[in-house]
């Protein structure tokens, strides 16, 4: 009974902001306040016709998309050879590549900065999306590394013995294999990527910024409910866009098939 | 027939770390036959055939196929077929498909394919299952489509790596039997590893039993149960009783502890020489009667067809028997011991 309540005001607890922001993204006045004074769609209007936000949700897209493009060959190439081979410096290699979760983000940001103005790149989107591919990059190699390593190894000599080289015991074995942690990875990448916030504040100019930068400058420059017009908005595509992965790569029947094993 | 080496092994060394795993291993492996690499874990039987396979390089030697020196060549170029211990069906495949894979990698055509697909799950009797997954079928099955799959490229040498050890008892009788007729009918040079003597006994032309990385007898079944080279392989193949013996005249030696027997060797013995003999349970015999040895049952095993007796004789001499009717016994039961002469083998 104490079990169920205190899981009940856990739950509520941790969807309590998510569930204020949705309602006060319908108040009608041009404050943000809770509770709503009305109903209204009036900065739902306004968040999807101010034009930064469709310049950073562009951005958002090309740098999403090439990051995790760059990351999942990279992730999943250090995940197998962490898991195979007999690496003499396993753990540096492993803790090398998860640091960019212990590191501050505003460290990181910074460095990248310095290097950036450095070398004259903050006009465009590489800084972006290289401090995207290092963010990660932890989440790519931890979730192939676990279907790496529940691959036996002895599938991929059976494969050879078949007269397969390894070019194709990879294409025809590893890979389909490794389908479940590849989709996970790229789910973690997305997710990531699309929320990464500081990071990018400082690596990003007006022009390349990203959603969640540009939403943030947003609400130091005006107070009114278009943020949580937007926040709900983007909170609904990540649900939607989660749901259809589901369904389309129909993960749990690739999760399915891991188990048989 | 004349003898043909289909896979000759020569001085192969392969080390783990600080183990020996294989220790100048020579072996020749004769076309058509089933040869057995028989030995506890660890004496090297899974690394010699991860040797022959291609999977693992060693450091010395040549592993010639048909006469061709291959040991540089990688697996994938050695046209071989492999059984796996865990079967290694690829489980995102259908039955049907995993036993295609290696026609594909070969450039097949499709209705090749289809037909030799076919053919080859006829022959281990696997036609219903064929669009099932590898999850969906028993461990027999499993083993069935492994074994097609590994066939149906029409490979040199079959190597099957304890392809039963995962099965019941009773369903690796009945695979033992069929694996056998299967081998026979293609008449497929094959290596089996295994570490059940019976099954290497039951199954093979030949049996290499293996020890700490080298071969310590080759022969036929029949010889390595009843000419045992070595203490070892006596003591592997068969629950045996080895005693160390002097020899008082050309047939009667005397066992530690002063136990004179009469034994019927191949050779005459040399008064003083020591010689090391072996004596089968089956061989020796129990119960009571006169001329028998006095003894005195230590250790009781009933097995259902037989039951397995440890006695000591008087002189302090301890020995195995089975025996197939023994009315009830205990530890410490008086019991009449005799050494047929001709029970006993000399190992050298």
């Amino acid at each position: 009974m104490i079990g169920r309540l205190v899981v009940a005001l856990l739950v509520g607890f941790m969807t309590l902001p998510t569930v204020v922001v949705v309602v006060a993204s319908f108040n009608p006045t041009a404050i943000l306040s809770f509770p709503p004074a009305g109903l209204s769609l009036r900065w739902y209007e306004n968040a999807l016709t101010y034009p930064q936000f469709h310049r950073a949700a562009v951005n958002s897209l090309i740098v999403t998309g090439a990051s995790a493009l760059v990351a999942l060959p990279i992730g999943t190439a250090a995940a197998l050879a962490l898991v195979r081979r007999p690496l003499r410096a396993r753990g540096f290699w492993s803790a090398v590549l998860l640091s960019p979760l212990i590191i501050p983000g505003v460290a990181v940001g910074l460095g990248f900065l310095i290097l950036a103005a450095r070398f004259g790149l903050l006009a465009n989107h590489v800084v972006l999306v290289a401090a995207h591919v290092v963010l990660v990059l932890p989440f790519v190699v931890r979730s192939v590394a676990v279907s790496a390593a529940n691959l036996d190894p002895q599938l991929e000599r059976a494969a050879q013995s078949l007269g397969a080289r390894p070019r194709r015991v990879f294409r025809r074995v590893t890979l389909p294999l490794l389908r479940p942690g590849l989709f996970a990875a790229l789910l973690f990448a997305v997710i990531v990527s699309a929320n990464e916030f500081v990071v990018s504040l400082f690596v990003s100019t007006r022009v390349t910024e990203i959603l969640p930068v540009a939403m943030f400058t947003y609400v130091v420059n005006y107070t009114d409910p278009t943020m949580a017009a937007l926040s709900t908005l983007f909170i609904a595509a990540t649900f939607a866009g989660v749901f259809l992965a589901d369904r389309v790569l129909r993960l749990s029947r690739i999760l399915r098939l891991d188990d048989h094993r | 027939m004349t003898a043909k080496t289909v896979v000759a092994l020569e001085g192969i060394e392969k080390t783990y770390g600080s183990l020996r795993a294989l220790a100048g291993l020579d072996l020749g492996v004769i076309e058509g036959e089933l040869l057995s690499l028989l030995g506890p874990s660890g004496c090297g039987k899974t690394t010699t055939l991860n040797v022959v396979a291609g999977f693992v390089q060693p450091e010395r030697g040549r592993v010639r196929i048909d006469g061709v020196d291959v040991t540089a060549r990688p697996a994938w170029q050695r046209g071989l077929g492999v059984v796996f211990q865990s079967y290694a069906l690829f489980p995102h495949l259908t039955v049907a498909e995993n036993v295609a894979f290696g026609l594909r990698e070969r450039g097949a055509t499709k209705s090749e394919i289809i037909e030799s697909v076919a053919d080859a799950l006829a022959l281990v009797r696997l036609e219903g299952v064929a669009t099932l997954r590898p999850a969906q079928l028993s461990g027999g099955m499993q083993q069935r489509a492994a074994l097609a799959r590994a066939l149906v490229i029409h490979p040199r040498v079959l190597l099957l790596d304890e392809p039963l050890a995962a099965l019941d008892r009773k369903l690796r009788e009945e695979m033992r039997a069929e694996l056998k007729e299967i081998q026979r009918a293609v008449g497929i040079t094959t290596i089996f590893v295994t570490h059940d003597q019976h099954e290497a006994l039951g199954l093979s032309d030949r049996v290499a039993v293996m020890n700490a990385g080298r071969i310590e007898q080759l022969g036929t079944p029949r010889e390595v149960y009843e000419r045992p080279a070595t203490p070892f392989v006596a003591d592997f193949i068969g629950a045996s009783t080895v005693l160390d013996a002097c020899a008082l005249d050309a047939s009667v030696v005397e066992i530690s502890g002063g136990l004179r027997v009469e034994v019927r060797l191949p050779r005459p013995l040399v008064p003083g020489e020591r010689v090391r003999l072996l004596i089968r349970p089956e061989r020796v015999e129990v119960g009571e009667g006169a001329g028998m040895l006095a003894a005195r049952v230590i250790g009781v095993m009933y097995l259902g067809d037989h039951t397995e007796v440890r006695v000591e004789l008087s002189s302090g001499v301890r020995l195995l028997a089975t025996v197939r009717a023994a009315p009830p016994l205990g530890p410490g039961d008086p019991i009449g011991v005799r050494l047929p002469a001709d029970a006993f083998l000399e190992i050298a």
